[in-house]
């Protein structure tokens, strides 16, 4: 390491502020969940979002009354706010995984204090994203119909299909993201139930620990199967938004058929996921004084991650627009022409600003650092990205082949409450994550502190 | 009085360099059933009470195996022998259609081998386990480091033994009744 360097990384922010020790991260952490009283703050915020999840569930009931005809959806716009979302919110899910089995692989030890709740935030977006396709089939009770399994109907999947390779690629993604997120519980769970005061609490983290005793012989084997997860879990994220661009890349409409699309998706998932896990981290440190373990270090990193990620989704708007002329064919040029000048013209510019101009600010280091700066770019990615699906899906559809066929897509109150009523959900998860989980992961904090090292005798 | 049969002799350290140190003695000098509890997973520890590989991978490699196989081949059965659909004359068996699911079977498959291979080789859920009747051992999920010797070692002696752990220098030493 040169001189230069070495000053650079003295005067980062650390993972972990000084002065901690076992017992106080240990006391810290847990002691939100089994000391400190529900604060009036928590029950007003998990109070509306469990009203809008309410919201959800009368827009649900109602469209299982009436059929999908409730949306905006219609011909040639057959996809709509449904997929939108689906693909919206599997790609916030992205960045918890990313942090906790990429960077478990690259010994980034910083994300320590950060992929408990970005796995629980994967958890809960792969949740609300999952409700669409399903809501979306018209007959949502008929579901299971996805799966193979042996029937009197002598039916089967057609495994040639991307949908198909979609509900595999998502399933596995969900019992992957919960598993993993479960096994890093473990110690955890253990340390509350050593730890509460309350005989139920006890009893319920007790059952949920299954025994763990901190044993070498378990560790070790639980350090391997754990780093064998991340290693199963890295080309797994990969490959789920990969797999989900190829439900539009495998059809032949224009903006839809194009080999860009999976490494695109999968920048553009991470980016939205970043944006996502700062959302949560900034509020989340600030009411619950974590300022300590998720420091202005984690915020920064984050920022360097979406700055990258950004580019490469700049990347892959030029060369759509690009290959749109330079394919010289009518279609695809018609396409681009239709995104720049066409009806939904107003929302191609927001995307452009929302996902490339204004989240260069991020090259700033003092917005890297402050944390409202990040809160709000992140917003602002969040809409760019939602927007970003919302062009691919509706503007690719809107125009068909044929003139005869164009129309146009406006979604009605029920998309808007279906849409809303999943982010009502996904925050009221999360409100109900930080009261009864440990937030922060204990045993991974404990390594970093500086007396975890193992001194040679 | 019936005294309670003794399931072993456990040690308590302030650090994971005490606690490692003291395995390592302990198992130079001949004990071998023993174990150290720690609150977080410290690498050198494993290796200082002689346990040195694990069959988890075996157990993952296995998983990813069957996954692969069973994924391609309900594939294969279901597109030609099963509901063979002919789609604009393509061939029945066109494999590389099926390379998405079945990696991911593969996946899946690996995943769940590795999560429950490795509580099933731990013996967990495990709810009751002779330490827990410590009460000092609520701090091993904290901050505190623990070593045991079994009393089925075969050099346990409850005097000797005793004597033994106290020249390691622990913060106190509790009797395990089983």
């Amino acid at each position: 390491m040169d001189e230069r360097t070495e000053q650079m990384t003295a005067n980062r922010a650390p993972v972990i502020e000084p002065g901690h020790t076992f017992a106080t991260v240990t006391d810290k952490i847990s002691s939100i969940v089994l000391t400190r009283p529900t604060s009036n703050g928590w029950l007003i915020g998990f109070g509306l979002c469990f009203l809008i999840t309410m919201v959800l569930l009368y827009a649900i009931g109602y469209l299982f009354v009436r059929g999908v005809g409730i949306w905006g959806i219609d011909i040639p716009v057959g996809w709509g706010f449904a997929i939108v979302n689906f693909v919206w919110w599997i790609g916030i899910g992205h960045a918890g995984t990313l942090i906790s089995a990429i960077l478990l692989l690259l010994r980034q030890s910083w994300r320590n204090s950060i992929n408990r709740f970005a796995e629980a935030m994967t958890l809960f977006a792969v949740a609300c994203a999952g409700m669409f396709p399903v809501l979306h089939l018209g007959r949502p009770w008929l579901a299971y119909w996805l799966f193979p399994y042996p029937n009197t109907m002598n039916y089967w999947p057609q495994f040639r299909s991307p949908l198909v390779w979609d509900v595999f690629a998502v399933s596995t993604y969900a019992t992957t993201s919960a598993l993993f997120w479960f096994v890093g519980l473990i110690p955890d769970l253990a340390t509350l139930r050593d730890r509460s005061e309350n005989p139920w609490a006890r009893m319920i983290y007790g059952i949920l620990a299954m025994g763990w005793r901190g044993s070498a012989r378990h560790w070790s084997r639980y350090e391997t199967a754990y780093l064998l997860l991340a290693g199963l879990a890295t080309p797994l994220v990969l490959s789920v938004h990969t797999v989900v661009s190829f439900d539009f890349a495998i059809g032949i409409v224009p903006g839809w058929h194009t080999t860009i699309f999976p490494p695109y998706f999968v920048a553009g998932a991470i980016y939205s996921g970043f944006a996502m896990v700062l959302m949560l981290a900034i509020p989340i440190r600030k009411f619950y004084g974590l300022e300590d373990f998720i420091t202005a270090r984690h915020l920064e990193n984050s920022a360097k991650v979406m700055l990258a990620t950004g580019l490469i989704v700049a990347y892959g708007y030029g060369i759509e627009a690009f290959m749109g002329w330079y394919s010289g064919n009518r279609y695809d040029s018609y396409l681009l022409w239709n995104r720049l000048h066409g009806p939904y013209s107003f929302f191609y510019y927001m995307l452009l600003s929302c996902n490339i101009f204004i989240p260069q600010l991020l090259w700033i280091r003092k917005l890297r650092t402050s944390p409202l700066g990040l809160f709000v770019i992140s917003g602002v990615i969040l809409v760019g990205m939602w927007l970003e699906r919302f062009i691919i899906v509706v503007v690719s559809l809107q125009r068909d082949f044929l003139t005869s066929s164009f129309g146009m897509y406006y979604p009605t109150r029920w998309d808007w409450a279906t849409y809303i009523g999943t982010i009502g959900f996904f925050i009221a998860c999360m409100f109900l994550f930080l009261r009864v989980l440990p937030a922060i992961s204990i045993f991974e904090m404990r390594t970093l502190l500086p007396e975890a090292e193992v001194k040679p005798e | 009085m019936k005294r309670t049969p003794i399931y072993g002799l456990l040690a308590e350290f302030d650090s994971p360099s005490d606690l490692v140190a003291a395995a390592h003695k302990t198992y130079a000098a001949g004990y071998k059933k023993i174990d150290a509890y720690s609150p977080f997973p410290i690498e050198e520890l494993a290796e200082a009470i002689g346990f040195h590989h694990n069959y988890v991978p075996l157990v993952v490699l296995i998983g990813g195996i069957l996954g692969c196989a069973g994924g391609y081949l309900m594939q294969w059965w279901i597109a030609t022998v099963s509901y063979p659909v002919n789609i604009g004359g393509r061939p029945f068996h066109s494999w590389p259609a099926f390379i998405v699911v079945t990696f991911e079977m593969t996946i899946l498959c690996a995943v769940l081998a590795a999560v429950f291979g490795m509580l099933a080789l731990n013996g967990l859920p495990m709810p009751y386990h002779p330490v827990f009747n410590v009460p000092r051992f609520a701090f091993a999920t904290k901050g505190r480091f623990f070593l045991i010797v079994f009393s089925s070692d075969p050099m346990y002696n409850s005097m000797a033994t005793r004597d033994f752990l106290q020249s390691l220098g622990p913060r106190s030493i509790s009797e395990v009744p089983s």
